[in-house]
């Protein structure tokens, strides 16, 4: 059939240049290994020309792809189902980009451009490593366009296209049936972005992480390199910057998820301990150690193997990583997964093919690599930064084992194992400790000499020593760690690695004067400790007196609960209208009037008074309407930031979010007085009738002829309640003024008076009496010390890895 | 014997350690009747929420208090007592994962998962509905 209104060239070359990226790799793999085994200098020249050609043919192949998907995108070509899918027309443009990364598809694509730029990069360096390295990360592209080649293999597909057509994925969709179905209106747009990813943080936390996961190849592909050339050594020092660089903008990446996750997400906090999270922290840490280990070997000959092995593992877990957030294999317990798309074997294979040929050269070549077989002094900074590179090494370790036991264990044995019952403190319980040794180590470490350190270290690092002591303590005096739920022991280790941490922030802070006379272009080692340590002192203040403002003080029904003391009631409801008391402050929810602009986001206002009146502020927690076929809400946090704390608030539940109307009916009751009616929740008793009320609720006088039912409550949870409705006359008419009981959403009326002192009441129950929500309301303090420590720490990073690629440089023109 | 392999032998030590007591701390995957033999245990019941019963959730009563009952595939129910807001959506999710333990006959539930379609998933047949609908 000729289908009406298509524009199959853009996919048609898409789908050229998939096959051309796939190709040109291949050969660039070829010729850049045959390069690196020739002895034949002419030949080795040779081979990487072709090899440098096919490798920017790929690197090409792959921008025109980029490119091409989104045109797509943009210019809304709905015929595409990547564009149909993931996009619709209302997006902005940066959020038209950010579809191109929402699926598996586009994100292969987005990890693959970045090793096309390291790739012409590292050409143009052009240094004697280039072949080998060269090889590996063509083999790497290889490996990303299978990902979204897209062609069956016998029954097997390999990859997945993202320039497939609607009427291909869905063919027996009976739309399609029809030439014109284009104009068909479920075709005129797509089904847009999940409104949850349409966030700034979307548009650059993803790029900055698959920067940071692609470029961990390159310290991978020098160690392999050195094993391969049997050059064991001559890599540590041109490798260097490019490791510190891929470390810092990994763990950039992941604390730009972190951010988007406290501001967004609502994990109710920067760090959850998901799986997914986990996975590419582990390979951060495995780098932190091979980057110290490499440091190490630079200056004394030790710890090579262990820098080997260190950077191997780095990338390797990179994969793992990818392996476990794709391939579904995490099922429940993470929020972060992708769709699984079929391709399990194939990311299993993505992993092995560089794992295993890895791991066997390093088992091989691992007796020529070498070492000194005198150990250390104790004395000496090689030593205690080989411990800690150890620690590190061996957090990693475990987190890896917590984070993939369950769901591999249970695949293999078919057992049903689950997360323990504190996920976080599972983790938290072993990583303080991890972080009171290396708060201690990065503290001291710098102030000890390699080789063997003489005496007067301790009077140069005494000072510094003092301060810290003093700001720990005046920090327990004034402020002090709060967090008491786990323990005395865990409380003594929270505060021994607050002490830890500003330790290492006052030495390092020092050091970058005492150690090296505040040349800071040298102190980039010092800055990133700075950074790091004053992350951990953010991350331990903000987790440790996180401070819930909601708790539930309204005093309603909650004597009969005995958890309330260990399980805090979090979530506090707000009546339209009325001053809530909420900690220090009244909180008052005004209105939910405002919606973006195509409705999917609802707006809460919620007014926050300091009960001294000192200050007032808004808040607009929001409820995003889920799209893409999904019913409900999504929630979404607002904060109040001040530079020493952040009030967070998100709403729970909202009485319009289930749209049903309030059909309840009045229902009548004949009682006398002291007589007993039922409802869903309790009953309620009718005391008295008293004639002509005067009292805070009525002024009636004397000659009024006014009648007011005395009713007493009584909730099934104990709670009793007033009532007190009013039968009256006025102009010779019966009126009535109903009581509304709200905690119990009972309005009662007195409706008429009957003979033998009989009277008639009516009651309605509802949900739907008075509009309100209920949100929770945390306080975060400090939280910014965490994200400037991340700033600074990032820009470490950068001062290192600008200062030893000098260093290197330099190096290599004094040995020639 | 080196230090540094008598410091890397404790550190093993201390992971395998480490490990052994992480392994402990594992809780299982349960129906209702094996929730109900281990009593005041901590575990990760799966159910579905029992449509035919009312959900009790007043959240200007409490809104921390919500009641349900959850019904598993053997057909075994049990009345489900969860001390946070409702969820929404509560109603129109297919399958629960509900962390906590089972007390005098009704669970306790600290934590809940839901089924719905994941938020952060695509459905794609929920996308495909979309194409023959209209």
């Amino acid at each position: 059939m000729n289908y009406i209104g298509e524009h199959l060239l853009p996919g048609q070359l898409g789908h050229f240049f998939i096959v051309l990226a796939l190709v040109s790799s291949l050969v660039a793999m070829i010729a850049f290994a045959k390069s690196t085994n020739s002895t034949d200098p002419l030949l080795e020249r040779s081979w990487r020309r072709i090899g440098r050609i096919a490798f920017g043919i790929d690197a090409f192949s792959v921008l025109a792809i980029f490119g091409l998907l989104f045109y797509i995108i943009s210019t809304h070509k709905f015929e595409y189902y990547y564009a149909w899918n993931h996009s619709s027309r209302d997006m902005s443009m940066e959020y038209l980009l950010c579809s191109i990364w929402e699926g598996q598809e586009g994100s292969f694509l987005l990890w693959s451009f970045w090793y096309g730029v390291i790739g012409v990069f590292m050409i143009a360096r052009g240094t004697k490593w280039e072949a080998p390295i060269m090889t590996v990360l063509a083999f790497a592209q290889v490996c990303l366009a299978t990902m979204v080649l897209g062609m069956y293999i016998g029954d097997t597909m390999i990859g997945s296209n993202p320039f497939l057509l609607v009427r291909e994925k869905f063919a027996d969709a009976p739309v399609f049936s029809r030439a014109d179905y284009l104009s068909l209106p479920q075709m005129q747009d797509g089904q847009g972005l999940n409104q949850l990813l349409q966030n700034y943080w979307n548009v650059i936390h993803p790029p900055i992480l698959f920067l940071g996961f692609a470029s961990t190849i390159l310290p991978f592909a020098f160690a392999i390199a050195g094993l391969w050339k049997k050059d064991f050594t001559g890599w540590t020092r041109i490798a260097l910057p490019y490791a510190l660089f891929s470390t810092g903008i990994l763990g950039l990446g992941i604390m730009m998820g972190g951010a988007w996750a406290y501001e967004s997400l609502t994990f109710a906090g920067y760090w959850a301990w998901d799986p997914v999270e986990n996975a590419s922290l582990v390979p951060w840490l495995i780098l932190v150690a091979g980057i110290h280990t490499q440091v190490v070997y630079n200056a004394t000959g030790h710890s090579l193997r262990a820098t080997y092995l260190f950077f191997l593992l780095g990338f390797i877990m990179i994969l793992f990583s990818t392996f476990l957030t794709r391939s579904g294999v995490l099922g429940d317990s993470s929020v972060h997964s992708f769709t699984d798309l079929g391709m399990n074997t194939q990311l299993l294979l993505f992993l092995l093919v560089f794992t295993l040929p890895g791991l066997a050269l390093f088992a091989y070549r691992f007796k020529g690599i070498p070492h000194i077989p005198k150990e250390e002094e104790t004395s000496s900074r090689e030593f205690w930064m080989f411990i800690g590179s150890l620690v590190l090494f061996l957090s990693a370790a475990v987190i890896t084992w917590q984070n993939s036991f369950n769901p591999i264990y249970n695949k293999i044995t078919g057992q049903n194992t689950a997360a323990p019952e504190d996920i976080e403190f599972s983790y938290n319980k072993i990583q303080i400790f991890v972080a009171i040794v290396i708060g201690a180590l990065t503290a001291v470490a710098q102030y000890l000499k390699y080789k063997k350190t003489a005496g007067g270290w301790l009077r140069k690092i005494a000072v510094p020593t003092a301060i810290a002591a003093v700001i720990t303590v005046l920090f327990f005096v004034f402020s002090g760690l709060e967090y008491d739920k786990k323990g005395i022991g865990f409380q003594a280790a929270i505060h021994l690695a607050f002490f830890t941490s500003v330790y290492a922030l006052v030495t390092n802070l020092a050091y970058i004067w005492i150690g090296i006379n505040g040349k800071l272009k040298a102190a980039g080692g010092s800055i990133t400790h700075v950074g790091f340590a004053l992350s951990l002192v953010g991350i331990l203040i903000s987790s440790s007196n996180k401070k819930v403002l909601s708790y539930n003080t309204t005093g309603i029904n909650l004597k009969w609960d005995e958890r309330s003391k260990e399980k805090p009631l979090e979530n506090l409801t707000l009546i339209k209208g009325v001053p809530t008391d909420m900690g220090s402050y009244m909180a008052t929810f005004v209105n939910a009037d405002s919606v973006n602009k195509n409705g999917t986001i609802s707006y809460y206002r919620i007014d926050m008074m300091r009960k001294d009146s000192s200050e007032s502020f808004s808040l607009y927690p929001n409820l995003i309407r889920n799209t893409k076929g999904m019913e409900g809400f999504s929630n979404n946090p607002d904060s109040k930031h001040y530079l020493h704390k952040d009030i967070f608030s998100y709403i729970t539940y909202a009485a319009d979010m289930d749209n049903r109307d309030d059909t309840a009916q009045f229902k009548k009751y004949t009682v006398n007085v002291k007589d007993t009616v039922y409802y869903s929740n309790g009953f309620f008793t009718l005391n008295a009738v008293v004639p002509n009320p005067n009292n805070k609720k009525y002024q009636f006088q004397p000659t009024d002829t006014a009648l007011m039912a005395d009713i007493t409550v009584f909730s099934k949870e104990g709670s009793r309640y007033a009532a007190q409705p009013v039968f009256y006359v006025k102009e010779n008419e019966a009126r009535f003024m109903v009581d509304t009981v709200f905690a119990q959403n009972i309005a009662i009326a007195f409706s008429r008076v009957l003979e033998n002192q009989k009277i008639e009441l009516q009651v309605k129950e509802s949900n739907r009496m008075v509009p309100f929500v209920a949100l929770k309301v945390y306080e975060f303090p400090h939280i910014n010390l965490l994200w400037a420590g991340i700033v600074i720490m990032t820009i470490g990073f950068g001062v290192s890895a600008a200062y030893r690629s000098r260093q290197g440089r330099l190096k290599a023109v004094n040995k020639i | 014997m080196k230090k540094t392999h008598i410091i890397i032998l404790i550190f093993i030590a201390v992971a395998i350690a480490v490990l052994i007591s992480f392994m402990g701390d594992l809780t299982t995957y349960d129906t209702v009747a094996s929730a109900r033999q281990k009593e005041g245990k901590f575990v990760h019941l799966i159910a579905k929420l029992d449509k035919s019963q009312p959900v009790e959730y007043d959240p200007i009563a409490n809104p921390n208090y919500m009641r349900f009952v959850a019904i598993d595939t053997l057909g075994h129910s049990t009345p489900v007592i969860y001390h946070n807001a409702k969820p929404t959506d509560f109603e129109k999710s297919e399958r629960l994962v509900l962390k906590g333990s089972m007390k005098a006959g009704t669970f306790e539930c600290d934590e809940m998962l839901m089924k719905c379609p994941s938020k952060y998933k695509d459905d794609v047949e929920a996308n495909k509905n979309n194409l023959s609908s209209n």
